[in-house]
């Protein structure tokens, strides 16, 4: 066995690695980056090393850097993580020639596997059924065309290289493909330096199924079940799951079996994943192979009880698989939630900066996080914006959704826009309770965006009931006070009304219910004024309710939802409805920058006139291009920024011109 | 007998009715309260005692002699917030337009005098179109019997004014002389001549708004502390705003019963500042993270943001607060966060409320505007008004505590009864690029030599040790403890005595 370990890596997945190190006894050796001083990874593992500035390009990507480490700290294997050097053959060829161990598959194998169109090649050659495409390199957009032509539309635009939804562009018509091409070669440029694209046809309804498999150097290879991972925006994976809903146990065979046969092909060692698409009628297409841990390989290890990272240690050590086959069950359901610094209610925009609050239920039998900050930590821009990984176990699937629904009203992210609430929606929507599964699931249940999740009216009856007892628990603390005047004997009993979205109810405390309108609804909770979380039961079932003051009354964050409550005296209410309702400032002639980022260009000039739909700015953002759009035709007034400028949030970019006639869509006033 | 009650039934009746159905109905329509149905938000259901319903006005002149409505456009009286006793005047404008004359005058007068002796505060809801005209000089000296009063009353019982409706002429100078003052957006304005004199006399076209609104007030001029939406919210932060509050000068402030743990470590604080150190960061969350249950109520939070001034709990017990605001024009002191400060302190100080000061500070704000504006008297307030101060003080250096702005802010030597600094902080004349370009003048050519030096003075200032060696810091402390170290500290102060020498009053640089 090793002596000790570097992780080429940071955040949760370092963190991952290091906990599988402790397991087995090996010492670890974590690195890190000028913006990463002070990080989890390196408190956790035994030795840490600084290795260079903030972009990873100058730290986690340097290959030759971690190598000097390795021999510098005796570390004699080394763990890639995922990301980063992970599929790097080049950092793996440099440290078979340094004599340390890469755990991970061969340098055959990530050579085979990593480019997208060889990949395709071999996977057709071990028998593994493929989607129609082109598999050459397409020299520029009219040669996309033409082979889009050829496919039948829709078609996926993608990058050779590319991997975690970079230089992904769906196309369905000509002008879609020219544009998604240019775009895609660019961020593959940027992203990967390596402008390589292909085509290939696109699946209708599709649903992204993969197989986990695991190797070692003796020729063994198993297959340890699928994750579903179709609940995906913009590609970028959201929430898995494992066992999929959706497969029998004939396709999780032959599916296995294909991805066995794939990783025979390429004498495949370690852990290994084969993506593949599944159509409507269990239809399966070979995507691509992963030759590294992914993400989402806790689901794996819920439903398997094998460690995934202890197997791939266990096997660059030259060990034997200790299972066969036969030995792998899929136990019980898991669930995996993404919890991403990004804004859901602004268009899934990433957030950077502290996390002033980050607060998370305890892992138990039923809840697993994977996280690599903890409150007070900084989310960079410079790595990717996810904040934990949320894993929730149940014995069948409605249990694994729900305790899912429980760890997520018990997290608290605060300071970052996050998308719990985001989260909470989905895993409620009937659509997912139904294992209704698309990788369009998102696009179509939210073609608006999200605005928040619906509240099911007994739902929010009790939450009436939870904002009661608070009150009641506020009003009592106050009134214990030493010096208090006497008070009339023949005062009438103060009658309680909830005012929540516009609408009044009335309520009253009781011993052990709240009376909220005719309803009798039963509460225990042992909330006190400045409690972040509600904990308690309602109707005898347990419940967690994220608390907010607000300047008169609270807001109630539960199962994706916000509601803000306040409970008033009858009297008190009567006169607030006297109060006139003001209406926020119309900011809609303005362009305002929806994230903290860096202006890329401005496309247009003062005194242009623009068309709905035409290109305004581009800002970029967590490495992401983002194009703004004029949301209606007008005129450009002023233009307040220019390239290179670096914006905070809402920050005005540029103004329109008072239009002659009022715009016939007015966006909603924002709510205070 | 039963024609009395009969009678004071009918009296009570016209009472209440203020100016009329029709005139309660314009001012709904203007989107505000009545003066009783404010007292009814504002003090506990059931708990105000009116004075004075049946005082009716004195002034036989223009017609007015038979227009007379009981209560002459003031209601007052005292009740409860929370069970604790408060004086009250709440003007009607559905009466004469709030007008004052001598007897609404009067009426105002004796629950301030009541309150002075009581030992309670007083809470004024201004609403009021100004002087009853037809009573001349009488209602003239009817203003100035309650500016008198204000000032007696001063440091004795908090005073609050809450503007819910015009306040303009000689009238602004009653809520001015109290302690803090709140105004409701868009219904309420201030000013000492309207637009109109205004445009007469320099020209200038302004909206009633502009000149004197509650955003003006509570971003220009500084006037008003607060500025709410509506009345019902208004209402609603001046109980919770009182709740805060001693009843006067003799009371130790109110506790209110806590969960929150004085033991309660917050890690993350430990990562607050940053490792940059131009780079900002929020003071604001080491406010919430620090007191009690998060609750921070933060007066004049929309002007001169380099410094944070409000009222916190710690083991229950009001505590004030001042901190610099790196997210600010680096925290730096100017004229206005000093006035801002220095007010706030002596508050602190009048009602025997412990202040805690968080420092980060990188010096005065340099340039002409600040020095022709008077910096050195203006920064001298918040000098004077710490140095006088005898209640609890208790300091944490957060970071920078450069220059003069270092003495300035609770500092040892201004009697500091416990300061404490974090291992980021950094105690010196000034930053260290900028101090050894004035130490090696004669270098500034060669970059390297400077750099050198540089770092030379940062090694042996930026830390709290130097500070430290002499005692003007009493311990070094890690932030993830900083609120059991401060709470301990505040208790272990709870029965402080220190009395400055006897004076008729001080002499603070106005």
């Amino acid at each position: 066995m090793f002596k000790k370990i570097l992780i080429a890596n940071r955040g949760e997945i370092a963190c991952r690695v290091i906990k599988s190190c402790k397991k087995l006894g090996i010492p670890s050796v974590a690195v890190y980056s000028d913006a990463d001083d002070g990080a989890m990874h390196m408190r956790m593992a035994d030795e840490a090393v600084h290795i260079g500035k903030s972009p990873a390009s100058e730290s986690y990507l340097l290959a030759d850097r971690i190598i000097q480490v390795c021999k510098d700290t005796g570390a004699d294997a080394v763990h890639p993580g995922y990301g980063f050097l992970s599929e790097n053959q080049a950092f793996a060829k440099a440290l078979e020639a340094a004599g340390i161990t890469f755990i991970g598959p061969s340098v055959h194998a990530v050579a085979a596997m990593g480019d997208k169109i060889e990949s395709k090649k071999l996977a057709k050659e071990a028998g593994v059924t493929t989607v129609p495409g082109y598999l050459g390199i397409i020299k520029d957009a009219d040669e996309a065309v033409k082979i889009a032509n050829e496919i039948g539309y829709p078609v996926m635009v993608k990058a050779s290289a590319g991997g975690g939804g970079k230089g992904m562009r769906l196309c369905w018509n000509d002008a879609e493909c020219r544009e998604g091409f240019v775009s895609s070669t660019n961020e593959a440029k940027a992203s990967f330096a390596d402008d390589r694209v292909f085509v290939e046809k696109f699946i209708e309804t599709p649903r992204h199924i993969e197989i986990q498999v695991l190797g070692d150097k003796h020729g063994n290879i198993v297959y340890v079940g699928e994750r579903e991972c179709s609940i995906q925006r913009r590609h970028q994976k959201v929430l898995e799951e494992a066992p999929s809903p959706f497969l029998d146990e004939a396709t999780r065979k032959a599916m296995g079996e294909q991805a066995v046969a794939l990783a025979r092909k390429v004498g495949y060692y370690s852990a290994g994943t084969v993506e593949f698409i599944v159509g409507a009628k269990r239809d399966f297409y070979f995507l691509e192979m992963n030759t590294r841990l992914q993400v989402e390989h806790p689901v794996t290890e819920l439903v398997t009880g094998i460690d995934l990272v202890e197997q791939m240690i266990r096997v660059a050590a030259g060990q034997k698989l200790p299972f066969r086959q036969e030995d792998i069950k899929l136990t019980g359901w898991a669930l995996e939630a993404r919890l991403y610094a990004e804004d859901p209610y602004r268009g899934f925009l990433p957030s950077t900066g502290r996390l002033v609050y980050f607060r998370t239920p305890e892992e138990n039998a039923t809840v697993r996080i994977d996280t690599g900050v903890s409150e007070g930590s900084e989310i960079s821009m410079f790595y990717d914006p996810m904040i934990a990984k949320l894993c929730a176990y149940g014995k069948d699937r409605a249990a694994a959704c729900d305790a899912m629904l429980d760890a997520l009203d018990a997290t608290y992210v605060g300071g970052i826009g996050n998308n719990v609430n985001f989260l909470s929606a989905v895993v409620g929507h009937p659509r997912f309770r139904e294992g209704r599964l698309s990788t369009g699931f998102i696009a179509e249940e939210y073609p608006d965006g999200f605005h928040g999740a619906t509240l099911p009216a007994q739902r929010r009856t009790e939450l009436l009931a939870v904002a009661t007892l608070l009150h009641a628990r506020e009003q009592a603390r106050d009134r214990a006070r030493v010096e208090q005047l006497p008070v009339r004997h023949d005062l009438p009993k103060q009658d309680w009304l909830a005012v929540a979205g516009g609408e009044e109810v009335s309520v009253a405390m009781g011993d052990d219910e709240v009376k909220v309108g005719g309803a009798a609804i039963r509460i225990h909770g042992d909330w006190q004024p400045g409690d972040l979380f509600f904990r308690g039961s309602v109707q005898g079932k347990a419940i967690t309710v994220r608390i907010t003051p607000r300047s008169e009354g609270w807001r109630l964050t539960h199962g994706g939802t916000e509601l803000d409550v306040v409970i008033r005296t009858r009297r008190a209410a009567e006169l607030a409805r006297l109060m006139p309702v003001k209406v926020a400032p119309d900011m809609s002639k303005y362009l305002l920058c929806p994230m903290p980022g860096l202006v890329v260009s401005i496309a247009v000039t003062e005194g242009e006139a623009v068309k709905a739909g035409q290109v305004l700015a581009v800002v970029e953002a967590m490495k992401m291009e983002n194009v703004l759009r004029a949301e209606r035709d007008g005129t450009i007034a002023k233009v307040s920024a220019k390239a290179g400028d670096s914006l905070a949030v809402d920050q005005v970019i540029l103004e329109f011109a008072e239009q002659e006639k009022p715009a016939e869509e007015k966006k909603p006033a924002k709510k205070k | 007998m039963q024609d009395i009650i009969q009678q004071l039934e009918e009296k009570r009746a016209a009472a209440r009715l203020g100016g009329g159905q029709k005139r309660i109905d314009a001012q709904h329509s203007k989107g505000k309260l009545t003066a009783r149905e404010r007292l009814d938000l504002l003090l506990d259901p059931g708990s105000f005692e009116e004075w004075d319903m049946f005082v009716e006005h004195t002034c036989n002149d223009f017609g007015m002699a038979d227009q007379k409505v009981p209560g002459d456009g003031v209601v007052t009286g005292y009740g409860t917030i929370n069970g604790r006793l408060v004086f009250v005047f709440s003007q009607d404008f559905t009466v004469f337009g709030g007008a004052l004359s001598s007897m609404h005058a009067a009426k105002i007068c004796k629950i301030m005098d009541k309150a002075l002796q009581a030992g309670a505060p007083v809470i004024g809801l201004n609403d009021s179109g100004g002087a009853r005209i037809q009573e001349g000089v009488d209602s003239l000296a009817g203003y100035a019997e309650v500016f008198q009063r204000n000032v007696m009353a001063s440091g004795v019982v908090p005073q609050l004014s809450v503007i819910m409706g015009p306040c303009a002429g000689g009238a602004v100078y009653s809520p001015a002389m109290t302690d803090f003052i709140f105004m409701v957006k868009d219904s309420s304005y201030m000013f000492v001549t309207g637009p109109d004199v205004v445009k007469t006399v320099t020209q200038e076209v302004v909206t009633q708004e502009q000149l004197g609104g509650a955003v003006t007030h509570t971003t220009k001029s500084s006037v008003a502390d607060l500025a709410l939406e509506n009345d019902v919210e208004t209402l609603h932060q001046t109980r919770r705003f009182f709740d805060f509050l001693p009843l006067s000068n003799r009371e130790q402030p109110p506790v209110r019963v806590t969960h929150d743990p004085v033991t309660r470590q917050d890690m993350s604080l430990d990562t607050l500042v940053p490792a940059n150190p131009n780079k900002p960061y929020d003071m604001k969350e080491l406010i919430t993270k620090l007191v009690d249950e998060g609750d921070f109520f933060e007066i004049q939070p929309g002007y001169a943001k380099n410094i944070i001034i409000g009222f916190a709990r710690i083991e229950g017990r009001t505590i004030g607060i001042v901190a610099n605001q790196p997210m600010v024009l680096a925290g730096c002191l100017d004229i206005d966060s000093s006035r801002k400060g220095a007010r706030f302190v002596r508050f602190c100080d009048c009602f025997n409320i412990p202040i805690v000061t968080l420092v980060d500070v990188p010096g005065f704000l340099p340039g002409t505007a600040q020095e022709y504006g008077g910096i050195i008297k203006h920064g001298a307030k918040l000098l004077f008004a710490y140095a006088e101060a005898t209640v609890p003080k208790v300091t944490l250096i957060t970071r920078k505590a450069y220059g003069g702005a270092y003495d300035v802010m609770s500092s040892k030597h201004l009697r500091g009864d416990v300061n404490f600094a974090w291992p980021t902080a950094e105690i010196a004349v000034m930053g260290p690029k900028g101090a050894v370009e004035i130490i090696f003048r004669g270098d500034i050519g060669d970059k390297a030599k400077i750099d050198a030096k540089a770092e030379e003075y940062r090694q042996k200032f930026a830390n709290p040790f130097v500070a430290g060696h002499r005692g003007f810091i009493d311990d070094v402390i890690m932030p993830h403890g900083t609120r059991f170290r401060i709470a301990r500290s505040l208790a272990m102060l709870r029965d402080k005595k220190l009395e400055n020498p006897w004076k008729k009053h001080d002499n603070i640089p106005l």
